[in-house]
């Protein structure tokens, strides 16, 4: 049984989350359980209600699992808990900021920044702390978009959800 | 078989539906391009939101109908979202403007949803915070920005503030069945939140300069299926697709 548990966290693994395709899904933190007791199941869970990918997602996971022999594997989709930008792996993080992407901080949420706290927020290419923010949203919902000073280079930042 | 909640869901589903529907006007139309995916993004979080709802009620009342079904094939008077969710677009202002009084009451009443006794509706309420929050700010920053900005963005803001106010009151009535479902510990009473509410609003307002404009006659009536003479046309639209090849998928 955790054999078979391992074989499908590993297969998981493989997948790809199709916005930032340099991560796959379980660093994502999206992959939240893998049962074995009776069939295969797979939970997930969305980054974003509306997360255009979710669909995708489910559809690769199913596939790859199906490859790897396991044709009858059930993909559920629960909400609760809440995902957080907490659960992605330390490795998902440095990927994101070895491609350009400043990576959320730890500690999820702040209730200062509903009345316009700002976080400060490294550039991913310079490091430096001097940047401002351009738009609350980017190129997804997960990111939002800003300017560095010193550097002069825009750079999305993901959001800490 | 018909969920004993049902109302309840359908009042939120229904105006993040619509809300969501009305956001998405604006994509290629934003004044600016970051804008425009803001819009669009916003109207994606609103409309999976109401998705994940309706898909709730199909699980619960399993009569093989789908989330599809519950969007596209009912009528304006089955349709229980506030009225504020279904006017029409109006300047960049007006937009922001209802976003602003929306996302504020929003904020509010997910927080205190998310100690609802119904297990479905505290983990929907603790997901859509997160995205709520964003959608406040977002558009917090635009109202204080236009407000004190120049003459002309702070006279839009302001009369944008002004047309909308009437719709406000909608959001602290609630219905027998709201009240019904807070006694038991799964709905929110949504009176317990205008003090905070209005805090909030105020609080942003005095900051971009603008003034909170006075109570007077409230409009209500969405949550009844009654709706305001904007609403057939945006149904008309978003549900054209279903209606002229029924059962469409692609």
């Amino acid at each position: 049984m955790v054999d078979l548990q391992h074989q499908i966290w590993q297969i998981l693994q493989c997948v790809e989350d199709p916005e930032i395709p340099y991560l796959n899904v379980v660093e994502m933190g999206i992959v939240r359980e893998v049962k074995v007791n009776n069939g295969i199941e797979v939970v997930i869970t969305p980054t974003y209600s509306g997360c255009p990918a979710m669909k995708t997602i489910e559809e690769d996971i199913q596939e790859a699992l199906a490859e790897n022999g396991f044709h009858e594997a059930i993909v559920k989709t629960v909400l609760s808990p809440a995902w957080t930008t907490d659960w992605m792996t330390d490795d998902a993080l440095s990927k994101l900021r070895m491609n350009g992407i400043a990576p959320p901080e730890r500690g999820a949420s702040d209730k200062g920044l509903l009345m316009g706290k700002i976080r400060e927020i490294a550039c991913p290419r310079c490091f430096s702390k001097e940047t401002t923010m351009i738009s609350q949203f980017g190129s997804t919902a997960c990111k939002a978009l800003y300017k560095c000073q010193e550097c002069l280079e825009p750079f999305d930042h993901f959001k800490c959800i | 078989m018909r969920m004993k909640n049902r109302d309840l869901y359908l009042i939120l589903a229904d105006t993040s539906l619509i809300l969501g529907q009305r956001l998405s006007e604006w994509c290629g139309h934003g004044p600016a391009i970051e804008e425009d995916i803001t819009l669009s993004n916003v109207a994606l979080d609103y409309i999976g939101q109401a998705t994940s709802l309706y898909k709730e009620i199909c699980a619960q009342e399993k009569d093989g109908k789908t989330e599809d079904d519950w969007a596209f094939l009912r009528d304006a008077s089955q349709y229980k979202n506030l009225l504020l969710s279904e006017l029409p677009n109006g300047d960049y202002a007006y937009t922001i403007a209802r976003q602003f009084l929306f996302s504020a009451w929003y904020y509010l009443y997910l927080e205190q949803l998310m100690a609802s006794k119904d297990e479905f509706l505290a983990g929907f309420a603790a997901k859509s915070l997160k995205e709520v929050k964003y959608h406040f700010q977002h558009s917090r920053d635009w109202v204080i920005r236009m407000g004190d900005g120049t003459e002309e963005s702070a006279t839009r803001m302001q009369n944008a503030l002004n047309e909308i106010w009437t719709f406000t009151g909608e959001m602290f009535t609630s219905t027998k069945a709201e009240l019904a479902a807070a006694e038991e510990g799964i709905g929110v009473d949504h009176l317990s939140f205008q003090d905070a509410w209005n805090e909030l609003v105020e609080n942003t307002l005095q900051q971009a300069q603008l003034i909170k404009p006075e109570n007077g006659w409230m409009q209500k009536g969405g949550k009844e299926g009654k709706h305001s003479e904007h609403f057939g046309f945006i149904l008309a639209e978003m549900q054209y697709l279903q209606r002229s090849y029924p059962g469409a998928k692609w």
